[in-house]
């Protein structure tokens, strides 16, 4: 295959990224079964092999990175993965987020005790804690500033790597803070909130002036009872969600502040490569440090100079002889076809890559080949890491090195 | 009428999911065109906000209005609607209490807003409350859809998002709310639904659709299909797909039998002897693959819903290969049958 613009990308040094001590936080982003997961857990694997101590956070849950390091379950509080190589004065750690362990932590951690309760017995609190989505994003973000703020007090860790939630949208959580903050300023929280400030009986009469033709509304949608449900709600939460924006929007800034780079994470097929093109320019709007582009499960090529149509030729004149099942020759024509196959499937990935390289030059990138197994333990980790950190063009190299 | 599907004769509303990547949109729409032969109509809705319908039948994105996107085998057609949920709760307020002044109202002090992209859920109670709308929508004392097909949220979300009108009437425990929550509940509960979960014959779709399956059952959802897609024929017979994977495939053979293919052009020839290593590192690897896309399929077949498989399109997906995806389906019972 002729150079194309793909194998002139600029290459992304994930070794470099992560001996880089100035390196805090790399969040991997993108769409779903692309292996976002594993690549985080890769990551935090090598990174804490060369010597850094990491912890990663994934916040899937469908349990997949407890898969990967081999473990049962994942706690909401990070703890040390066994089995990693230490030598190089490094560890890891690792947690899979409860959102709604995390969510009471947040509510016991910042109301008074008597609030706190209240809060944690509320109906409307326990759906929004465990059942819907959307939690989820905040719960994240919460999570990884916690993270951060514990590494800055006590240097418990020097990295964090994140794994982003499966949503519709993989950066809904960078939206978090200004929806959260959008809705605090506006006037549904101020009228909902009025009972509370109020006080007591007098609040029904501050409740209709605000509301004023509203009410009558609101009352025949949702109907008196949940209305005054959800006023409760509003209301003993109203303390709280100040601090929620605070730390929102401070998690914000982290993520755009010099120390985190993000990292986006792709399948050569057209949807996963059309979002990662989507991520990359609303990461640069938004003015977040993106490292690179991790294109995985890339098919190797062997022997490309047997082109497809040779191939395909070859095992045609094989089979005009009508070989037996069995055969020498039968096993020669499946094996040209599955060459023919695996060659026209990696030029189509080829040329999807291309077109990425073509809207986005300036992004490094970085190809990782598909193996034939699921990655299900650290050295499987090993080898993900291992082959990230390769140099490597997209049509060379094979699936057994 | 003839049962409008064989398999799943009484089901109007059919709820595809699958993880991320083992191609649910796809799946989708190949089932929506297998219910719309003869004559019938489908709708086909999308409720993640992607415009994955409009890309895959090649037509301008969605708005939030039912469009013909396609022709269903022997007539019959396929519309599609993009769900938004502020469009969604709008008509909501309107149809049930005629307010749509009220929604503007609603709307300048940011409850619309809150409603459907601050406060989570509310965005999935008017998605699958917009379902079971176009289920029960009748026109002339007929149903307007024969079948609505829904390209749903992936596997590790499905039961909760489903199940969202089921948490919601128990927050709301009186009123409009609480009716309209039970009212969904009670189609997406009834035989009238069945949930298909598609997967791809690899370790980690396999255990999240079986995971899948423990969170539908729990919450009293109905389970259809478990759809293998991108599934691929033997290529190797069992004999030589065990030798490959020993690594004990005969080298001397195969060089003939390659020598025979002639592969080797004069200006750029590999050696017969590099043709024969490359081809038996394919072999092995391809061998790995197909062993292990075996087991998984054998765990698949212990899970409990029948399974039913699509054929890998090594071309990449079009129009033409969501109609051979539809056959497919259709052959193995889900959609309208195949005539004799």
């Amino acid at each position: 295959m002729s150079a194309t613009l793909w194998q002139s990308a600029h290459h992304l040094d994930v070794d470099a990224l992560l001996a880089d001590p100035s390196t805090r936080i790399v969040v991997c982003c993108g769409s779903g079964g692309v292996g976002k997961t594993t690549t985080a857990a890769a990551v935090g694997v090598r990174a804490a092999e060369m010597g850094r101590h990491a912890v990663v956070l994934t916040i899937d849950p469908a349990r997949r990175l407890a898969q990967s390091l081999g473990l049962s379950q994942l706690d909401n509080a990070p703890a040390p993965i066994p089995g990693i190589d230490t030598s190089a004065g490094g560890s890891l750690d690792a947690m899979m987020l409860d959102m709604k362990r995390t969510f009471d932590e947040v509510v016991i951690a910042h109301a008074e005790p008597a609030r706190a309760e209240a809060i944690l017995a509320n109906p409307f609190y326990q759906a929004l804690s465990t059942s819907f989505a959307g939690t989820q994003e905040y719960m994240a973000m919460e999570k990884l500033g916690q993270l951060h703020r514990q590494s800055e007090a006590d240097g418990t860790w020097d990295l964090i790597v994140v794994d982003t939630p499966p949503s519709r949208s993989a950066l809904d959580f960078l939206d978090a803070p200004r929806r959260l903050g959008t809705f605090l300023d506006g006037r549904l929280i101020r009228i909902l909130a009025a009972p509370a400030r109020a006080g007591g009986r007098a609040y029904v009469r501050l409740l209709s002036a605000s509301l004023g033709v509203f009410s009558n509304v609101l009352n025949k949608i949702v109907g008196t009872q949940v209305l005054r449900d959800l006023q409760t709600f509003v209301a003993s939460f109203d303390t709280l969600f100040g601090g929620f924006r605070e730390r929102a929007e401070q998690t914000y800034a982290l993520l755009a502040a010099p120390g985190t780079s993000f990292l986006v994470v792709a399948a050569p097929e057209p949807d996963a490569l059309r979002e990662a093109s989507y991520f990359v320019e609303r990461l640069e709007e938004d003015g977040m440090p993106l490292a690179g582009l991790v294109l995985n499960r890339v098919s190797p090529v062997r022997l490309p100079e047997l082109s497809p149509e040779l191939a395909a030729a070859g095992a045609e004149r094989l089979r005009d002889g009508d070989p037996q099942p069995d055969s020498a020759e039968a096993l020669a024509a499946a094996l040209l076809s599955l060459h023919a196959d695996r060659m026209r499937q990696a030029a189509r990935q080829h040329h999807l890559a291309d077109r990425f390289v073509a809207a986005n030059p300036r992004v490094p990138v970085v190809a990782v080949p598909a193996l034939a197994q699921d990655v299900h333990d650290l050295d499987g980790l090993r080898r993900i890491g291992g082959l990230l950190a390769e140099r490597r063009r997209i049509s060379s190299g094979s699936g057994r090195q | 009428m003839t049962p409008p599907d064989q398999r799943f004769p009484g089901v109007r509303l059919h709820v595809v999911t699958g993880k991320g990547g083992t191609g649910k949109t796809t799946v989708a729409a190949a089932l929506a065109l297998a219910l719309a032969a003869e004559g019938r109509r489908t709708l086909l809705l999308e409720v993640e906000g992607r415009q994955g319908i409009s890309q895959l039948f090649d037509t301008p994105p969605l708005p939030y209005e039912e469009r013909r996107v396609a022709r269903g085998p022997d007539g019959g057609e396929v519309r599609a609607l993009a769900v938004d949920p502020e469009a969604a709760l709008l008509e909501y307020l309107e149809m049930f209490y005629n307010l749509r002044r009220a929604g503007s109202a609603l709307s300048r002090i940011g409850a619309i807003d809150f409603a459907t992209t601050i406060a989570p859920g509310v965005r999935d109670v008017l998605l699958t409350g917009k379902a079971t709308e176009a289920v029960k929508r009748n026109q002339a004392g007929k149903p307007v859809f024969d079948a609505v097909v829904m390209d749903a949220p992936p596997t590790g979300r499905i039961a909760r998002f489903l199940n969202v009108n089921h948490e919601v009437a128990g927050v709301a425990r009186m009123g409009p709310i609480h009716s309209q929550a039970n009212s969904v509940m009670a189609v997406l509960r009834s035989p009238r639904t069945a949930v298909h979960v598609v997967t791809l014959l690899e370790e980690m779709p396999v255990q999240e659709t079986l995971d899948g399956l423990g969170e539908l059952a729990a919450a009293h959802l109905p389970v259809g299909a478990i759809i293998v897609n991108a599934d691929r024929p033997p290529l190797l017979t069992t004999t030589q797909r065990q030798a490959a994977l020993a690594g004990a495939l005969d080298r001397t053979s195969l060089a003939r039998a390659v020598q025979a293919a002639d592969v080797t052009t004069p200006r750029n020839a590999p050696t017969i002897e590099a043709v024969v290593e490359a081809l038996l590192d394919e072999a092995r690897d391809h061998a790995e693959r197909a062993e292990l896309a075996e087991q998984e399929r054998e765990r698949l077949q212990t899970a409990g819903p029948p399974v039913l498989s699509l054929p890998h399109i090594a071309t990449g997906i079009d129009l033409g290969a969501l109609y051979q995806l539809a056959q497919a389906l259709r052959e193995q019972g889900l959609g309208v049958a195949v005539p004799a």
